[in-house]
């Protein structure tokens, strides 16, 4: 499977899904108007690695903001998560936000409790 | 014209204004008010706290407008505007305040008025849990906006949303928003 490796902009966060490593990313940004656009890649590309996944697989999330169309994509990304997951594989989300950031805390929560995938809250204290 | 959008918005605008902007609201328009607000919240030293919550409010609240306006009124002085929008973004004492203005088709008005009274009534649990029904069970309208913008405007801020409904004419309304951004929630 060809790796997905994006640059983040201003908007969008840079991604990097790479099947041989098990530790998939998205850091930055992710406020475009399009969010669809921008993430139906992404779910694609789950989609074809959960027919043959790594045994661990942990995902990174690491974003400063996300609009609300983000939210609805990511939450694509995280069911095809669950997923492989429930095919009994070992998946985990590290789910990162800065110190004084309730809000990002709070939805990782929003995801956790909505998922079922182990999720992991990391404070990233500056 | 039965009221002079600009004027009333004017009034709203007075006082510590740090953004103006009136037309077409697109990806180049956002971006730019994005940058500047942020650079100008960087440039005071704003809390990065408070700063998280007006960019993220910002971003809802310009997105919104991007996906949800009403084509203008055929007799409107700018028909040049396929999204037509006003927006300010003052300093106001312990935070700031974001008002936007767009015209709202009659026929959709009270369903705006009816979600944003239903939001106003809630809790900040109640939006909470309002928030992640729609985020699991809202499929991407059409016109690409995902139903949760004005939920998570109340939920970031912790305060009520202030609205005002001006009759343009038969066919049109102008609705204004005005959301404060505050220190302490």
């Amino acid at each position: 499977m060809e790796p997905i490796i994006i640059e983040g902009t201003a908007k969008t966060p840079t991604v990097k899904f790479d099947s041989t490593e098990g530790v998939f990313e998205i850091k930055g940004r992710s406020i475009p108007e399009n969010s669809v656009e921008f993430y139906k890649p992404l779910v694609d590309w789950l989609d074809t690695y959960k027919e043959s996944p790594l045994t661990k697989t942990v995902v990174n999330i690491r974003l400063e903001y996300f609009n609300t169309s983000s939210s609805k994509c990511i939450l694509d990304v995280f069911k095809k998560l669950e997923a492989i997951h429930k095919a009994k594989n070992e998946v985990e989300v590290n789910w990162y936000y800065e110190e004084d950031d309730e809000d990002m805390l709070e939805a990782g929560e929003d995801y956790e409790s909505i998922i079922r995938v182990p999720f992991k809250m990391i404070e990233i204290i500056e | 014209m039965s009221f002079n959008i600009e004027n009333y918005f004017s009034d709203l605008s007075a006082g510590n204004t740090i953004l103006y902007y009136k037309g077409n609201v697109d990806s180049d328009v956002i971006n730019h008010v994005l940058d500047t607000v942020e650079d100008k919240m960087v440039a005071v030293n704003e809390q990065s706290k408070l700063r998280k919550k007006v960019y993220n409010v910002l971003v809802e609240s310009l997105q919104n407008l991007y996906h949800h306006v009403d084509k203008v009124p055929d007799d409107f002085e700018d028909q040049t505007a396929e999204r037509f929008g006003l927006l300010v973004v003052k300093k106001v004492n312990d935070g700031y305040r974001i008002i936007t203005g767009n015209f709202v088709h009659a026929e959709n008005i009270e369903r705006l008025e009816e979600k944003i009274k239903r939001i106003n009534r809630s809790s900040h649990e109640e939006i909470r849990e309002l928030y992640k029904f729609i985020l699991n069970h809202q499929r991407i309208s059409a016109k690409g906006g995902g139903g949760l913008g004005l939920v998570d405007i109340a939920r970031k801020t912790g305060n009520k949303l202030e609205y005002t409904i001006k009759v343009y004419n038969k066919n049109y309304s102008f609705f204004y928003l005005d959301i404060l951004v505050n220190e302490e929630m």
